[in-house]
């Protein structure tokens, strides 16, 4: 079990409120991921829900008990750092068994489970090395051995990926989900990168300036945002924002087009302009157009279209894909 | 400084430091080896006569000789470990955010700057002493006979002013140290479930180990070589009881003035502080690897 639920939950230092109420239900099993920009409180969520911060109000309820007040070794939660924070004195089998040894476990149990740990994340061949004695992401590794060895209610994920270099990033980020998955055990993960938010999670946390914008599975972020914040940080290239004239034609402040569902063509129907920027990816094609009277957009197209900077170019976006906002930004349902 | 030419100049580069170096060691080494061999005593000036190792010969079967020796490893031993524990208490309570911390700390300080002679003049005057002495007072007003600590416990004395001369050294090395530990490590070992004690001896004491050998590497190599602190205080007595090898080489020249001797002693002093360091790298230095 790991249900994880949050009341109500600020957090201040000092005078600076950095969580301003953040309501959250996270189910048992499911993997959260929470997102947002830079310095906007993942960290500090995360290491509330760990225990390593005090709330200043609200409640932390795991499993329907509170646990404001609770020491981090008491709340079975367990977590992997940015840095792994590995033991460097200790071997990666000393690394991975403290826990159970300051559980006061039998020896012959710990070897045991270190030992199907170590298996489960093929660490088998490096149990008697010291962390300095290994690669990134074999560190990387250890850290979530150090993490599931003891079968927590939760793991807790600090940007554990962000030292790795792409190809391995891609690679751990497979077997983080299917470890996951296989185990069955609730995991929040804190991440800026929305790939990864997006293909790890059951469901994203959208954090901005310390408040929860929108809580939802990643196609629900997608293809239905909340407001105008969510829209423009989830997916990629950035939606496109048109005010004014355009906007008010239907029946909003602000609408937004994703670039998937601009269709340009050289000489079709749509709002004509010129092409500033022509990115050409091979599989895709990224073009940046001005057009007089609503600004530059960005239009995506499968393979290649024959366009390049300098060309004119009309863009014709898919109505069903329009997303509308109010003056406030929230997002306008039909 | 990868090429054959860089290292090249590097050499010619250093060889005027080396040579100042090398001539400024080895001409008072030769010197005292050249004395060594001599039956020279300053109260006999112009009968130096050379006399083999008859000088080794009574130094190091001077019954003082052995008695100082046991006093100087008693000595180094007992203000390391002092030192050592201490110093680690101490650093653990300043990283801890109390108030005042900066004060604190400079107060921790401060008597590593004060001379060797003046804090042994002050604890020996002021706090020591058996009748107007601070230690004495508070012994009196508790009713208890006071301690003539010169008389009663010499060498315990000379190791309190001593390591309270070196606490502030192996304080700063450790505090240092404790304030480079990482954060998150400590915050690991948290949600592993380990408390304050488990948390000092599995991960801060580890992460100590390497100052902690460079503070007894370094303490050693001065330890060794104590003397005004014994000069000012009990002058090597009562009997031998606070006598060191420093202090022994020290009367044998200008005592007895039997440069000869003292000569011989010193070199028997250079000697065993070689086997000193040598055990001592060959123990702790392990830490210094990698
Ligand atoms: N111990 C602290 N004392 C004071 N302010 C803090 C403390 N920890 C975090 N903050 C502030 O809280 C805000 C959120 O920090 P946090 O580390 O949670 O951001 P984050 O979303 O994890 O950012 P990043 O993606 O850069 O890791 C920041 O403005 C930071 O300056
Ligand atoms: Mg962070």
């Amino acid at each position: 079990m790991g249900r994880i639920t949050l009341e109500g939950v600020r957090k201040s230092f000092a005078s600076h409120l950095i969580i301003k109420g953040a309501d959250l239900d996270i189910d048992d099993g499911s993997f959260v991921v929470f997102v947002g920009p830079s310095g906007c409180g993942k960290t500090t969520l995360l290491r509330l829900i760990a225990g390593l911060e005090d709330v200043s109000e609200g409640r932390i309820l795991i499993d329907g008990a509170n646990v404001v007040g609770v020491p981090p070794s008491k709340r079975g939660l367990s977590m992997v750092f940015q840095s792994y924070a590995l033991y460097p004195h200790m071997s990666v089998r000393g690394n991975i068994a403290f826990g159970l040894k300051m559980a006061g476990l039998p020896k012959a149990e710990i070897d045991r489970k270190v030992e199907a740990a170590a298996a489960t994340l093929n660490l088998t061949p490096y149990l008697d090395r010291k962390p300095r004695e290994l690669s990134g992401g074999q560190r990387q590794r250890v850290a979530i051995g150090r993490a599931i060895v003891r079968e927590p209610k939760a793991f807790l994920f600090d940007e554990p990926l962000s030292n790795l270099d792409a190809a391995l990033r891609v690679q751990m980020r497979l077997e983080v989900t299917r470890l996951q998955r296989q185990l069955g055990t609730t995991a929040v993960y804190v991440t800026h990168d929305q790939v990864e938010a997006m293909t790890m999670a059951d469901r994203i946390v959208v954090l901005n300036a310390g408040r929860i914008e929108q809580y939802g599975s990643p196609l629900e972020l997608y293809e239905r945002p909340a407001n105008i914040f969510v829209a423009g940080f989830i997916g990629s290239p950035r939606m496109n924002f048109i005010a004014d004239e355009a906007a008010r034609r239907y029946g909003a402040a602000t609408i937004g087009v994703r670039p998937e569902h601009i269709k340009a063509s050289r000489d079709g129907e749509g709002w004509e302009g010129l092409v500033t920027d022509a990115e050409h990816l091979g599989s895709d094609t990224f073009l940046h157009v001005d057009i007089a009277g609503i600004g530059n957009l960005t239009a995506r197209s499968i393979g290649e279209i024959g366009l390049s900077a300098g060309d004119r170019a009309r863009l014709l976006p898919d109505p069903a894909h329009i997303h509308r906002f109010d003056e406030n930004g929230k997002a306008l349902h039909a | 400084m990868a090429t054959e030419q860089t290292r090249g100049l590097g050499r010619l580069l250093i060889t005027p430091a080396v040579a100042a170096l090398f001539i400024w060691m080895i001409v008072p080494l030769v010197m005292t080896i050249y004395f060594s061999t001599l039956d020279y005593n300053l109260l006999n000036p112009g009968t130096e006569a050379f006399v083999g190792l008859e000088n080794y010969f009574y130094f190091l079967t001077d019954p003082a000789f052995l008695a100082s020796l046991q006093n100087t490893l008693v000595l180094v031993g007992s203000v390391l470990a002092i030192t050592v524990i201490i110093g680690t208490l101490v650093a653990l309570l300043l990283d801890q955010a109390v108030i005042g911390r900066s004060i604190v700390r400079l107060m921790v300080i401060a008597p590593f700057f004060v001379m060797p002679t003046v804090s042994a003049l002050v604890w020996k005057n002021l706090l020591m002493h058996p009748v107007s002495g601070l230690f004495a007072w508070i012994a009196t007003s508790l009713g208890l006979r006071p301690i003539d600590w010169f008389a009663e416990a010499p060498l315990f004395a000379i190791i309190l002013i001593v390591a309270w001369q070196w606490l502030p050294f192996a304080t700063l090395i450790l505090l240092t140290a404790l304030q480079s530990l990482d954060e998150e490590q400590k915050e690991a070992a948290e949600m592993d479930g380990a408390g304050a004690f488990s948390t000092f001896f599995h991960i801060t004491l580890p992460h100590l180990a390497r100052p902690i050998t460079v503070v007894i590497l370094i303490e050693t190599i001065f330890l060794l070589t104590v003397f005004a602190e014994i000069y000012v205080t009990t002058g090597g007595g009562p009997g031998l009881q606070t006598t060191n090898i420093a202090f022994l080489i020290y009367s044998q020249a200008l005592i007895q003035f039997d440069v000869g001797t003292a000569s011989a002693g010193g070199l028997v002093a250079v000697v065993l502080a070689n086997i000193v360091a040598f055990f001592l790298v060959r123990i702790v230095g392990r830490n210094l690897e990698t």
